[in-house]
């Protein structure tokens, strides 16, 4: 399964021979100017050498956490395998921090002044930069799927749970800009702002991504190696024996809760094993199910409402 | 090789022998072999596969009637090792895949060895008998109890020859000792202790004790958030009883004393190369994982093959290993693609020849690399169905990496990366290698002079 995966991929994300295999080979950081703001006119202008650094070095973050989260449902992954994996994201992810780029990406999702539409018109410019490649379309759609209208809400905090339920084990961060521009188009027409208006180009963003900038960067660093830390827990919390109190649980549901198979054949292929821990397979198609109300509200386990965005972000990607 | 020179210096050529295994382009998973180790004497070869099956072959011995046979290796013994399980605890499988075949050293007529699979080492006995007792009093020739009344006479039973047969026996079954996968066994000198490794873990078992062993280490760390380094392989040293080493993910390797604690999570000697800053890429830790250390037979050098050379150690020095070889540098440019198609973690062993002249680890195409220590001489050779006449000469293979391709050369982008040989055993004393590719072993040995 996981190799015809991988082939999409690679078609997707170009053939070998375009890549600039020196390009990854030097691992040279490529100093940014400081300003956020350049960052997504950077990103979209992309001619440069540095910009194809960028989509190769973000294609490479996508292709690990893709291998991250397609691990076989049947055997227990290779330990060694998923820890060399995970220290190449961080890898990534912390050149990406440095550089700046990784701001743009969690600056859509800061806590804040920022109003939600205007949060994610951030993200949906960025990932507009992007190209669109039928891969991550696909796993948009995917995650639309999962990305029910009530769950995304213009409360960011329930914004961020309903995301991490919803969409957790799927999105990459294309696809989770994906998800937020649905949900965003609802919240417009539910709401009837003018999101036009701040629709109108990164220049609205960049005024408040630059005040929060410089506070926001010295504890973004210090937090990511946090939150990636706990989501890094997630992807290796499968190995441990759960003996805690979600054991039992878990254990029933799995053996008497009612399964539609078209929801098990989803989260088989896209959850793996990391959902076993917190939440298990059968827990995630419960939150799916229209049957159930607002899932995640009440569930302890799920509520982040104190979590800094970055710990939301990583858990979207790496799937909690 | 030991002492001559790499293929065709000083008369010296290797040559096929034998091939073992269907010759089908279709493979069956269960087929594919997945250790080979001699014994100590090297007269018996024990294969396992990932069916969870042994294969046990034995030298013929060399004689005068047939002079070209030369010791050809034939099967001796089959059994089914491990059996595919299920942990209901974490609703998985474990894989019934042999990961490693360890022989004990011979003290009986019998033979011994260990195998495992991810999660349970067994001791199994190997045993022939050719003679079976015949002249029972008390039950007939078929079987049948006699009546002790009826019997008038008393004889004693007399052996008769018989067909050989071969036994294989579970002795010892070491079980739920590791949460983790096994990586490496490992038979302690004094032949009655050994180690078995796991991710994160390493136990100190005694072969006459299953249901306890000792944790000697342990890199789990208190948050598994926090994990970045896993164990690769481990092995005791070959004369000291109380040295092992342990290699790592990060491309370390750790000497322990096991006298200095009851645990040995502080290293006697810490191994690492330090790293080439302008080589340094998001696949340099991947590419420095160690994916397999074996000490020398002296005692006095250590190998460890990462995923593009093999390195020599002395054990006196820490800050650098002594020899790198260069298995495949072809591939540095390649890793991208290698990282997508998952070949950059296959875990390539690497062996030592009798002498500790000569190292040999394997590649991909089939192809298997030798290096000859002492010349600095180097050869890539092939395990093929093409190359399979008997006593055939190998010719050296050469991957083209750039420019014009030369005839019988093969370019980068022509190989297969499914062929790839990652088990391969040196005899103790002789020149006769065995290498497996995917279900197929090949035996190789010089030539006749």
């Amino acid at each position: 399964m996981s190799a015809c995966t991988l082939v999409s991929v690679s078609t997707v994300l170009g053939c070998h021979s375009c890549f600039r295999v020196d390009m990854f080979s030097k691992g040279t950081k490529r100093k940014f100017s400081d300003d956020g703001g350049e960052m997504s006119d950077e990103s979209l202008g992309g001619a440069n050498v540095s910009s194809s650094y960028n989509l190769q070095r973000q294609s490479l973050l996508d292709m690990s956490l893709i291998k991250l989260q397609l691990c076989h449902m049947l055997v227990e992954p290779n330990l060694c395998r998923s820890v060399l994996i995970a220290n190449t994201v961080r890898q990534i992810q912390e050149e990406m921090t440095h550089d700046g780029s990784w701001q743009a990406v969690t600056e859509a999702f800061c806590n804040g002044s920022q109003s939600p539409s205007e949060r994610l018109v951030a993200t949906e410019v960025l990932c507009r930069s992007r190209e669109q490649d039928a891969e991550p379309k696909l796993f948009s759609v995917i995650s639309y799927e999962g990305c029910r209208e009530e769950e995304v809400v213009a409360d960011e905090t329930l914004c961020s749970v309903s995301v991490s339920d919803a969409a957790s084990n799927v999105c990459l961060s294309e696809s989770v800009g994906h998800c937020w521009e649905t949900g965003e188009l609802r919240v417009v027409e539910s709401d009837e702002e003018t999101s036009e208006g701040s629709r109108l180009g990164p220049g609205d963003d960049d005024d408040d991504d630059e005040d929060d900038e410089d506070e926001d960067e010295v504890d973004e660093e210090e937090e990511s190696s946090r939150e990636d830390s706990k989501s890094m827990g997630q992807v290796f919390g499968t190995f441990e024996i759960k003996n805690g109190s979600s054991g039992p649980d878990s254990a029933l549901e799995e053996l008497f809760s009612d399964v539609d198979a078209s929801y098990y054949d989803l989260d088989t292929m896209l959850t793996g094993i990391q959902s076993a821990p917190k939440m298990g397979p059968y827990d995630l198609l419960d939150s799916l199910a229209p049957s159930h109300g607002p899932p995640s509200l009440g569930s302890p386990s799920n509520c982040r409402s104190d979590l800094n965005e970055l710990d939301h972000i990583m858990e979207i990607i790496v799937g909690s | 090789f030991a002492g001559g020179g790499v293929g065709g210096g000083n008369d010296f050529q290797w040559c096929f022998s034998q091939v073992k295994g269907a010759i089908d382009e279709d493979v069956a998973e269960a087929d594919i072999i997945s250790t080979v180790e001699f014994n100590y004497s090297g007269e018996l070869l024990a294969t396992g596969d990932k069916g969870g099956r042994v294969v046990i072959f034995q030298r013929e011995q060399e004689s005068k009637n047939r002079p070209l046979s030369r010791g050809e290796y034939n099967v001796y013994s089959t059994f089914q090792s491990h059996e595919p399980e299920f942990d209901y605890l974490k609703s998985l499988e474990i894989e019934e895949k042999i990961n490693k075949i360890r022989w004990l050293p011979q003290q009986n007529a019998a033979h011994f060895l260990l195998s495992t699979n991810d999660k349970t080492i067994k001791l199994w006995k190997i045993s022939e008998r050719d003679k079976r007792a015949e002249g029972y009093n008390l039950k007939d020739e078929d079987g049948r109890l006699r009546d002790p009344f009826r019997i008038t006479t008393l004889r004693v039973p007399v052996l008769m020859p018989m067909d050989l047969m071969v036994e294989a026996s579970p002795r010892r079954i070491f079980a739920n000792a590791h949460t983790y996968h096994i990586n490496s066994i490992s038979v302690n000198s004094d032949h009655e202790t050994y180690l078995s490794a796991d991710d994160l873990r390493i136990n100190l078992w005694h072969l006459e004790i299953t249901d306890r062993s000792f944790n000697i280490v342990d890199i789990k760390p208190a948050n598994m958030e926090e994990l970045t380094e896993v164990i690769t392989a481990a092995e005791c040293h070959p004369h000291q009883c109380n040295v092992f080493v342990y290699s790592s993910s990060k491309g370390t390797i750790r000497l322990c004393d096991m006298r200095a604690a009851a645990l040995c999570d502080r290293h006697s000697k810490f191994f690492e190369e330090p790293e080439d800053p302008s080589s340094r890429s998001f696949f340099s830790e991947i590419i420095s994982s160690i994916s397999d250390v074996k000490f020398s037979h002296s005692g006095r050098y250590m190998m460890t093959r990462d995923y593009l050379s093999v390195k020599v150690w002395d054990l006196n020095m820490e800050n650098r290993p002594v020899e790198t070889y260069q298995v495949h540098e072809y591939l540095r440019s390649k890793l991208c693609s290698l990282y997508e198609n998952d070949c950059i973690f296959d875990k390539f062993e690497c062996c030592w020849n009798g002498s500790d002249s000569a190292i040999m680890t394997g590649s991909y195409n089939n192809f298997f690399r030798m290096f000859d220590r002492n010349t600095r001489r180097d050869i890539t050779l092939e395990a093929s169905r093409e190359n399979s006449k008997p006593r055939a000469m190998l010719k050296p293979r050469k991957v083209c990496t750039g420019g014009k391709r030369k005839k019988d050369e093969i370019s980068v982008d022509s190989l297969d990366f499914n062929k790839k040989i990652l088990h391969t055993a040196w005899h103790p004393k002789e020149n006769v290698i065995a290498v497996a590719a995917t279900n197929n072993l090949y035996i190789f040995q010089d030539k006749i002079n």
